[in-house]
């Protein structure tokens, strides 16, 4: 910020912004002149976690906190809320620090602007992780600033005034402020520095780290008034759809739109320009049918007539891209990405070794909220509404896609319904903005259908793991050879990348931290044709799947118990710096402050095998499974129980998952996280399959690609928490490292109970015999 | 011309008689609590009452609806068993993303409505119609215990 220029700029766009605040925020509009000042490390030390993000962070109370005269705190939430429960827990600690009371916050959700707030790409399980302690500094700051303005009218010291539920107390006489008595004239106060913030102490939090805090728009959803992307209403807004190209790198040869503009309501029909692939997060193109309500614009899409011109993907076929993928692992010969001592010595000198390989299709996210945008261009200015995780994204691409500057590009985030990682990408928002600039600027809502959301998704990866271990004559594990295999996501953004990213072999299989002296780990090549990208947990679904299902299989090999077998394999407790596992990522976070802790992995391994009953007596056709896994800088275990009758019908009655995150700043929507996670991992573990035919996806609606209902989900979840409250600790992350675990437990569990061994997911009815 | 009685208001809409309910009153009427998640009666998340029974307004045509009460969440707490089933599924914190939510609520008002005291068996037969992709299932089950139990203490 150093251009004065942008300055400018900058000031007049806040004031116009805030305008609508009261208080705090609007007199301290002087004060947030240069500011706010991005955290960050020194420029000559490497940057990790927040400092490393892009646009950092900002701790500026002027920026998050705004407070009404009637003592009405508002709060910006500034990561997207996609039911991980951000827009609760980010405020809430603001809250805290503040002293406010959590019955007299409001919170506002902020636009796609990280200049102003800080990284705004909700993905990663980062946003408690890395927000933490920015909004302890926020909401410290703002507190102070309060029991500034109240010693002043009292005219006492600073050091005489507490805060207390949402009330200035004066220890001397025991007389009360509002915040809203003395809100304007701590906005005119100097925002304490950040050396000089005086952080709570824990033992003073009444929301952080408890279960109590209700979420902020839990009425707000029970009552239907909670407003999701797709519920954005503008005055004369248009409605559409559009026929995108069947398969990727498709696109439109002819069309004949005669028959669609006579369906009642239709206004219009607009081609997209098709860009061939890499796809980044260019709109697919296709044909657009823009009409009065959604539904005419569905009936006038049937009627569309379209020539596909055929692009390079039309011959994908799943069933051959499988044998494919298993010829690529049955070979030596790929890029070897870890590699310690002599693996080919011992697996040669070995007299018992064990192999495997497993598989896990192409998944679509299907974020109950399909995608869906809506934009309005006016006077050089486009606003666009959408329920997007990466909203500096979608702000930059669609100002690129119009040719405007991105200041000229407001993106309002909704909440949204879901997100999984779809949401990451603004192919959706480009659609919308597209269209509203055909229709001369008019507001133009895109709806994508669940047959669009699940035929035009990016893509979680299709994989195949070929694992292979040797055993000394002792027994003890000699070797370890992992070759994975799977489309990275680097091909959505190059379509010549066929070896996975170092973020992606982060996830679990270089750094995978078992005491073996030999492992080596190749990744053969595996071209994409289809768009791959983000999916809950993403690399670490297949890495933990293949994994812990062969140590199950080595454990049952070897007539060990799979617990005393998994935290023999663990070794003793050791801090292992994850740069000696290859691996140079390690989610972004410092090697040093997050080293992969085998002590914390058996831990919760312990706590979930005690708290599950591991090792209890179960009838015939009934068994305990069990899995581990180290993903987002947190360690999960779970164990899963399973029931499968004479039909081969499976049942799965209890779940139990630790986690070891750190410090819980919300344990509620920890628990409510994994809760979640664990549904999701019987969804994709029992019934989980995009599948490609000529390119199509041939899953197109809920009857296809079917999820985990009520009565096939876990009667049973318990999530067990390892204490931990010392908030000077490292968080980890907790919307995604639930999920991984699941699928292997499940079919560790079948093992024990059926002796069956499932290698391929989903499992749908392999069971039956 | 299609006459519709929605939350106790009449509304005539000039729309195709074919419009599915769900579209005309989110795109036609404005209101737009009721949620599109399949447009095949996949998924609930359209779930509304017609004349107290849930339907999946996605597939029914407004034709179909025309003379008879729709029911929307927007309206559900004008209904008491409604009002303690938005009231548990508040205090149990039951929504992540809570897209599903509309839907949820609105089965789960139509269960009790029939069914004071739902058994598992009974709450997994009404409700497994509504997929929740965030997988909120157990607390929605404990919701309707709660609810249940609610309305026995004011009965």
């Amino acid at each position: 910020m150093s251009d004065s220029t942008q300055n400018t700029d900058y000031q007049i766009a806040n004031i116009s912004r805030r305008r609508v605040l009261q208080g705090f925020a609007l007199s301290g509009l002087v004060l947030a002149i240069g500011l706010p000042l991005p955290g960050a490390a020194d420029e000559d030390t490497p940057k990790y976690g927040r400092d490393a993000m892009p646009n950092g962070w900002v701790d500026d109370p002027l920026v998050f906190v705004a407070i009404a005269e009637d003592g009405t705190v508002t709060i910006v939430a500034h990561r997207a809320e996609m039911g991980q429960g951000v827009r609760t827990s980010l405020p809430m600690v603001v809250a805290d620090e503040m002293g406010a009371d959590w019955s007299k916050v409001k919170v506002t959700q902020a636009p796609g602007d990280e200049k102003r707030y800080g990284n705004q790409d909700t993905d990663g399980s980062r946003s408690v992780r890395h927000f933490f302690m920015p909004m302890r500094n926020v909401g410290a700051a703002a507190r102070m600033m309060l029991e500034s303005a109240a010693a002043m009218r009292w005219g006492i010291q600073v050091s005489d005034v507490k805060t207390e539920n949402h009330q200035l107390i004066n220890r001397l006489t025991g007389e009360k402020l509002g915040f809203g008595d003395v809100a304007k004239a701590a906005a005119e106060l100097q925002v304490p520095v950040r050396e000089k913030l005086q952080l709570r102490d824990s033992s003073e939090f009444r929301y952080i780290g408890k279960q109590t805090t209700n979420l902020i728009d839990g009425m707000a959803i029970a009552t239907g008034e909670a407003e999701y992307g797709i519920d954005i209403q503008l005055d004369d807004m248009l409605f559409a759809v559009v026929a995108r190209p069947p398969a990727y790198g498709d696109r439109v040869k002819t069309y004949d739109d005669s028959e669609a503009l006579k369906v009642p309501g239709v206004r219009k029909v607009v081609e997209l320009k098709s860009s061939p692939p890499p796809a980044v997060f260019n709109p697919l193109g296709g044909v657009a049918v823009i009409a009065d309500n959604t539904w005419a614009a569905m009936q006038g899409r049937e009627k569309l007539k379209i020539d596909w011109e055929k692009g390079e993907n039309a011959n994908y076929n799943s069933k051959a891209y499988r044998d494919q993928l298993t010829e690529a692992v049955r070979h030596s010969g790929g890029k070897v990405v870890r590699n310690n001592g002599d693996l080919d010595k011992v697996m040669d000198a070995a007299t018992d070794t064990l192999f495997a390989e497993y598989y896990i299709p192409h998944l679509a996210q299907a974020s109950m909220e399909p995608p869906v945008a809506t934009a309005r261009i006016k006077d050089g200015h486009c606003d666009i509404w959408a329920p997007i995780q990466a909203p500096q994204a979608g702000r930059d691409n669609v100002a690129k896609w119009l040719e405007m500057d991105a200041e000229n590009v407001t993106v309002h985030v909704t909440l949204l319904g879901g997100g999984f990682g779809r949401k990451s990408k603004p192919d959706f928002m480009i659609e919308a903005a597209l269209l509203s600039k055909a229709m001369d600027g008019q507001p133009v809502k895109v709806t994508w259908t669940r047959e669009d959301d699940l035929k035009h998704s990016y893509y979680h990866t299709v994989s195949m793991e070929h694992l292979q271990a040797s055993f000394n004559a002792d027994g003890k594990v000699s070797g370890w050879l992992h070759r994975t295999a799977a489309p990275s996501i680097a091909s959505t953004f190059d379509d010549t990348a066929q070896i996975k990213m170092p973020i992606e072999l982060g996830m679990g299989v270089v750094n995978v931290p078992f005491a073996i002296d030999n492992v080596r780990i190749e990744n053969p090549e595996a071209k994409a044709h289809t768009r791959i990208g983000w999916f809950r947990s993403v690399s670490n679904i297949p890495h933990a799947f293949a994994i812990q299902s062969f140590v199950g299989e080595m454990a049952h090999h070897r007539g060990i118990d799979h617990k005393d077998f998994l935290l023999e394999l663990l070794g003793p407790d050791r801090q292992i710096n994850p740069r000696t596992l290859m691996d140079d990522w390690n989610y972004g976070e410092s090697p040093e402050r997050y080293p992969i802790d085998t002590g914390r992995l058996k831990r919760v391994v312990e706590t979930v095998a005690e708290k599950a009953g591991w090792g209890r007596d179960l009838p015939k056709g009934q068994g305990l499974g069990l899995a581990a896994h180290h993903s987002f800088v947190t360690y999960t275990a779970a164990v899963v129980e399973v029931k499968v009758n004479e039909d081969g019908e499976l049942t799965i009655p209890r779940i139990d998952i630790a986690i070891d995150c750190g410090p819980q700043v919300n344990p509620e929507r920890v628990r409510s996280q994994l809760e979640g996670a664990c549904i999701m991992g019987v969804s994709l573990a029992t019934l989980g399959e995009i599948s490609f035919k000529d390119g199509v996806a041939e899953q197109d609606n809920f009857d296809t690609y079917q999820l985990t209902r009520m009565d096939k989900s876990p009667q049973e979840i318990h999530v067990h928490l390892l204490p931990n409250t010392d908030y000077q600790q490292p968080l980890g992350g907790v919307g995604e490292p639930g999920l991984p675990p699941i699928a292997p437990a499940i079919c560790n569990a079948i093992f024990a109970a059926t002796g069956k061994r499932i290698r391929d997911l989903p499992i749908g009815n392999q069971l039956e015999s | 011309m299609v006459r519709l009685t929605v939350n106790g208001q009449q509304h005539d809409v000039d729309v195709p008689d074919d419009m599915p309910v769900l579209w005309a009153l989110r795109d036609v009427l404005g209101m737009s609590g009721t949620k599109f998640g399949c447009g095949k009666a996949q998924c609930g998340a359209c779930t509304v009452l017609l004349d107290g029974s849930p339907i999946r307004s996605c597939v029914t045509p407004i034709k179909n609806a025309e003379d008879q009460a729709i029911t929307t969440i927007e309206a559900i707490a004008d209904d008491a068993t409604g009002r303690v089933v938005q009231q548990a599924w508040v205090e149990l914190n039951v929504p992540q993303c809570g897209y599903c939510q509309s839907g949820q609520i609105v089965a789960a008002t139509a269960l009790l409505r029939d069914n004071e005291a739902p058994s598992d068996a009974d709450i997994d037969e009404a409700m497994s119609g509504n997929l929740c992709r965030c997988g909120t299932y157990n607390r929605i089950r404990a919701a309707i215990k709660l609810a249940a139990s609610r309305r026995e203490a004011t009965a």
